[in-house]
């Protein structure tokens, strides 16, 4: 069996599907205005393309996501840092941030609205604090299972701290540092895009629920396909990059 | 109690006392910090009311339909992906480019396929859970131990009960694991969808609090809304964990 044989069976029956559909719209047996024919979502698309603000959501979106990624690296590295550095911390705290990963923490944007107004800040902020627990979680998970051995060797160098910290515990810990980053980029990006659509402010997100509330079905689902593509596109990328720089070294 | 016990406790005292403080202090808006005090007696309140229950009972059922079918159908796809490999082959890229997407971003498109009632609510529960149960479930029947395969055909189990007796045991506390990652994204999920669009449930409350200014009752429902959440999470990790280790003493067993 060929490796492409797979996928490409895959994708035939993805298009398979959209002909269906179109087929389906066109002798209406299905809705065309609550399911349109895929070619409508496509031309939906062009028009979007041509007569929205496209690319200003779609910059306005990763501007957010981006600020709130790096804040949270910036941010949450260190903290990850601290708790491998110092036990006391890792052991008080190591719980409460796992337990945080699993809450749901974008259920507080009203708290956040309340706060910090209905702006791309409390966007920010509630993507920046989703992204930056599994940044700790997972720096701190790398730096602690850093072999034993390699770190009493520094020691017996006489390594300064900085140079230990630089030489022997990044390089260590850095596979698993990236797939925090990744992680993080995932649950900024989600968080970022799912209240733009909540709240109606700023990008993509706000795109679809515009859309929706035009009564313009069509470009509703071009909406929700660009989303999708524009995530489907960033994660990937995200993972490549990890598998590139994250090796360790 | 331990010195890190302390140092729990003490971070939860500093941070209760800048909270107060804060509240106190009138250095933000009247109103936007509460006491602690004013929000536990809006939660002691909001339980109290028989207002509140109905909108609880709807969240619920919900969230429980929702989660109920997104992960019926996570196990039997992720299941059915990973006996028939072929399949599997076909279906994966496309369930592993979908499960990081923001799932509320379909919202919309339930709320033309199913209504804005109660009908997308338990879709957006649905295709929340989906995800990580199908993941889940599909990884976990690729892990299934080679060994454990072959025993059953040297008994020449059929495929049915090779399924059945071998596939799903072993399978088990990896899903469980799936589902309660599940759980967790349907709450969200069907929560969202209620603060955007609809008439009852814990979101609709705690929206309608937001918009009627009533900030220490919004802070109730949240700190509910978090309590229950936590402790659907804690019941569903307890089972994990109690598979997990019947699971490890039975592998245990037949390969010494």
């Amino acid at each position: 069996m060929h490796r492409w044989l797979a996928p490409a069976a895959g994708f035939a029956v993805l298009v398979l599907a959209l002909a269906a559909l179109e087929w389906a719209a066109s002798v209406g047996w299905v809705s065309p205005f609550l399911t349109p024919p895929p070619s409508e979502i496509a031309a939906a698309g062009w028009r979007m393309a041509a007569e929205e603000p496209l690319a200003s959501a779609f910059f306005s979106t990763l501007g957010v996501v981006l600020a709130a990624t790096v804040a949270a690296a910036v941010m949450g590295i260190p903290a990850g840092w601290a708790m491998y550095r110092f036990p006391l911390l890792g052991n008080a705290y190591e719980n409460w941030v796992a337990a945080l990963f699993s809450a749901p923490l974008i259920l507080l944007y009203p708290l956040f609205l309340v706060l910090f107004g209905r702006g791309p800040l409390t966007i920010g902020m509630i993507g920046f604090l989703s992204g930056v627990i599994p940044v700790i979680l997972k720096t701190y998970e790398g730096f602690t299972a850093v072999p034993v051995v390699l770190v009493n060797v520094a020691r017996s160098f006489n390594l300064p701290e900085s140079a230990l910290l630089r030489k022997v515990l990044l390089p260590a810990a850095l596979p698993t540092v990236f797939t925090g980053l990744r992680l993080c980029f995932i649950y900024t990006t989600i968080n970022v895009v799912g209240l733009e659509y909540l709240v109606d402010v700023g990008g993509l997100g706000f795109m679809v629920g515009l859309m929706y509330d035009r009564y313009d079905i069509p470009a509703m689902y071009a909406a929700v396909t660009f989303v999708l593509l524009i995530s489907m596109l960033g994660f990937s990328a995200a993972e490549r990059l990890e598998r590139r720089w994250g090796r360790g070294a | 109690m331990s010195r890190a016990a302390y140092l729990r406790l003490a971070t939860l005292l500093l941070v209760w006392a800048a909270w107060e403080a804060l509240a106190r202090s009138g250095l933000v808006f009247q109103g936007v910090v509460p006491s602690s005090l004013t929000v536990l007696a809006s939660a002691a309140s909001e339980l109290g009311s028989s207002n509140f229950y109905p909108h609880l009972w709807r969240s619920a059922e919900e969230i429980g339909v929702g989660f109920a079918i997104g992960s019926a159908a996570g196990v039997g796809l992720g299941t059915l992906m990973g006996v028939a490999v072929f399949l599997g082959r076909m279906a994966h890229p496309y369930i592993h480019v979908l499960a990081p997407t923001p799932k509320i971003i379909f919202l919309p498109v339930l709320m033309i396929l199913f209504g804005v009632d109660i009908g997308s609510k338990i879709a957006m529960g649905a295709i929340s859970a989906f995800f990580p149960v199908v993941v889940a479930t599909y990884d976990s029947v690729r892990l299934v131990p080679p060994v454990l395969l072959r025993v059953a055909r040297s008994f020449r189990a059929s495929r049915w009960q090779t399924v059945v007796k071998v596939y799903f045991p072993s399978m088990l506390p990896a899903v469980v694991t799936g589902m309660r990652l599940g759980l967790g994204v349907a709450i969200i999920g069907t929560l969202l969808a209620e603060i955007k669009l609809s008439n009852r449930g814990l979101g609709f409350l705690a929206i309608q609090r937001y918009e009627g200014f009533h900030i220490p009752d919004l802070y109730a429902v949240l700190l509910i809304i978090f309590v229950l959440a936590v402790a659907a999470n804690i019941a569903i990790g307890r089972v994990a964990d109690r598979l997990q280790r019947r699971h490890v003493i039975s592998r245990r067993t037949p390969s010494r």
